[in-house]
Formats: structure tokens, C-alpha cells, sequence
């Protein structure tokens, strides 16, 4: 499918990964600058919609199987509720972040927005990349000489 | 970002319609990082701009091409829409000033957040902190609504379970 744009398959082969680096930047960097889970989880899905946009769809879901990006969505919802649960085990209430190192709660606090951030991310991407794969998975009603 | 928004309305092209949006969230954006809320700024880039368009292209290969004109008159919405526009210009008259430090949106819990972040979290970016950390009940259910949403879509409209194409489409725009 789609053997033709050669200029377009070989940038998006060299953006791809760039797309991905920079979305776990966000990700992980978004405690220091702008950003988090919510635009991270956005802009690693769009590395994955622009590679279904170009190379098709199967081979996207090749990279990234239905099933699997199915399971992300649920994943970082039970991540996040998970950090919760985890500082009410440990004697503090419901995602309050001192409870993950309470010799040290700034540490802690740190660590809590990192997996929280981590778990929307996680649910983003999926939510993302499945709407899309909906969406494109449909057979369309315009072929493609109409555009 | 006006000359968008009433060419988006006029436009019956509706491929041209999807970029013009594309188009005015990118201004929006640029609006965002003109008031320093640089957060906002790169969601609204990323959502807006790049894949609500992705989807609306989508969406737009599973329907027609071209909007059809609507039969009735546009005196009643375009009514509405200068009432509404005009109560809201009222309302905005009653407003603080942009960044005035007695608004009542500095002087509730932002001050205690504030410091709060210097104290406690020792982070640089106060709207993570916010966000997840004294807000973490509210991103909680943010993250649920993305993954009601995910969910919705892949029950609706993704072949879990292989269909044949129905002649009248169910239009759902999930963006």
C-alpha cells in the first residue's frame, strides 16, 4: 500500500523515533519545564499516527498491535490509581505523595508526580492511538484520487 | 484567529473546513504563549492542531466531501450568537485587569500553592505540582475520562468484532 511519496516515507522513518525521544522528554522532564503526561501521551501517539498515515495501517499495527494499545489505556489509569493505593498502604491518604519515601516526603513527592504523570501518559497514548486506529480502520467511503 | 473562525463558517469545502481548524488552533496556541500559559500553549498545539485534525480527516474519509447547504434561514443563530457574544463582552467589562495581583483568582489558593511548591515539592514547574500533586484527585479523573473516551470509541466504532458497512452512517466525532 501507498509505494508512492518516497520523500515522505523516508522523513517520516527519521522523524518517527525523534517524535517518540521528544515525547518521553516531555514526559519525564515535565516536573522542570512545560509539559507532562497529558501533552507527552499526545505527542508519542502522534509518532504513531503519522507512521499509519504514511506506511498504512497494518504496518503501523505491526509496530503496535491493537491489543497491546487496548491494554495501555486501562495500564495508566491502574498506574495512576495504583500510586494511590500505595501511599493509603503505607498510612497516608489517598495519593498523597509523602507516603512513597516518608523519611525524605519531597523525595516522595517527586517520585508520586513522576509515576502519576507516567500513568497518564500511558492512558493517553493508548486512548490516542486507539481512536485513530478506529477511525482509519474503517473502510472509507472517498478514495483517494477524490482528495 | 476571527478571519479563521468566519472562514471555517463559510467555507462548504469541508477538507478546507478541517485545516481552518487546524489553522485557528495553532493561533489559539500562539495566544496561549502570548499570556505565558506555555502548558496550555502545548496541549492546544498538540490536540488541537495535530491530532483532532488527524481525526477529523478521518472521520471525514468515512463521509462526504462537500457540507450540504442548510435549508434553513441563519437569522436565529446568527442572533444567538451576537446576544451571547455581546453578554459575555459585558461580562468581561466587570473583570480585573490581565495580571492584576488583586484578582480573586490570585489572592484564593494560588498564593498557598505557591509557596506551597517552593516548600513542599521543591519543583521549578508549579503547574505540575498543581496538577498532580495537590490536584491528583482531579487528574485522576481526567485520566478516567481519556480512558471513558478510549473505551467509547473502541466500543463504538473499531471492528472488535467484524461488521458489514451500513448504508447510513453513525456520525461519531470523538475529538
Amino acid at each position: 500500500m501507498m509505494q508512492h511519496h518516497l520523500i515522505l516515507r523516508v522523513v517520516v522513518k527519521i522523524l518517527a523515533p525523534a517524535i517518540i525521544l521528544f515525547g518521553l522528554y516531555v514526559q519525564f522532564h515535565g516536573d522542570y519545564s512545560p509539559g507532562g503526561g497529558f501533552q507527552a501521551g499526545v505527542i508519542i501517539a502522534a509518532a504513531f499516527i503519522i507512521y499509519g498515515i504514511v506506511f498504512g495501517l497494518k504496518q503501523a499495527q505491526q509496530v503496535l498491535p491493537g491489543w497491546v494499545v487496548h491494554k495501555l489505556i486501562a495500564l495508566g489509569v491502574l498506574i495512576y490509581a495504583g500510586t494511590g493505593i500505595y501511599s493509603m498502604m503505607a498510612g497516608y491518604t489517598f495519593l498523597d505523595y509523602d507516603g512513597l519515601s516518608p523519611a525524605y516526603p519531597t523525595g516522595g513527592q517527586h517520585n508520586g508526580i513522576l509515576l502519576v504523570e507516567f500513568g497518564v501518559g500511558v492512558t493517553v497514548t493508548g486512548a490516542m492511538v486507539t481512536i485513530y486506529y478506529a477511525f482509519a480502520g474503517r473502510p472509507p467511503r472517498i478514495s483517494d484520487e477524490e482528495w | 484567529m476571527v478571519a479563521t473562525a468566519v472562514a471555517i463558517a463559510r467555507m462548504r469545502s469541508l477538507f478546507a473546513t478541517v485545516m481552518l481548524a487546524g489553522v485557528f488552533s495553532l493561533l489559539s496556541a500562539l495566544l496561549f504563549v502570548n499570556l505565558d500559559a506555555v502548558d496550555v500553549a502545548f496541549t492546544e498545539a498538540a490536540v488541537g492542531a495535530g491530532i483532532s485534525t488527524v481525526l477529523m480527516l478521518g472521520t471525514l474519509a468515512l463521509t462526504s466531501r462537500v457540507e450540504r447547504p442548510s435549508s434553513r434561514s441563519p437569522v436565529i443563530p446568527l442572533f444567538v450568537v451576537i446576544a451571547t457574544g455581546a453578554m459575555l463582552i459585558y461580562g468581561t467589562l466587570d473583570m480585573p485587569n490581565f495580571g492584576s495581583p488583586d484578582a480573586p483568582a490570585q489572592l484564593h489558593v494560588a498564593p498557598d500553592y505557591f509557596y506551597g511548591t517552593e516548600k513542599d515539592i521543591k519543583l521549578p514547574n508549579v503547574v505540575t505540582a498543581i496538577l498532580a500533586s495537590y490536584r491528583g484527585f482531579d487528574t485522576l479523573g481526567e485520566t478516567a475520562v481519556v480512558f471513558t473516551a478510549g473505551i467509547g470509541v473502541l466500543l463504538l466504532i473499531s471492528g472488535l468484532r467484524t461488521r458489514r458497512r451500513r448504508d447510513e452512517d453513525e456520525e461519531e466525532d470523538e475529538t
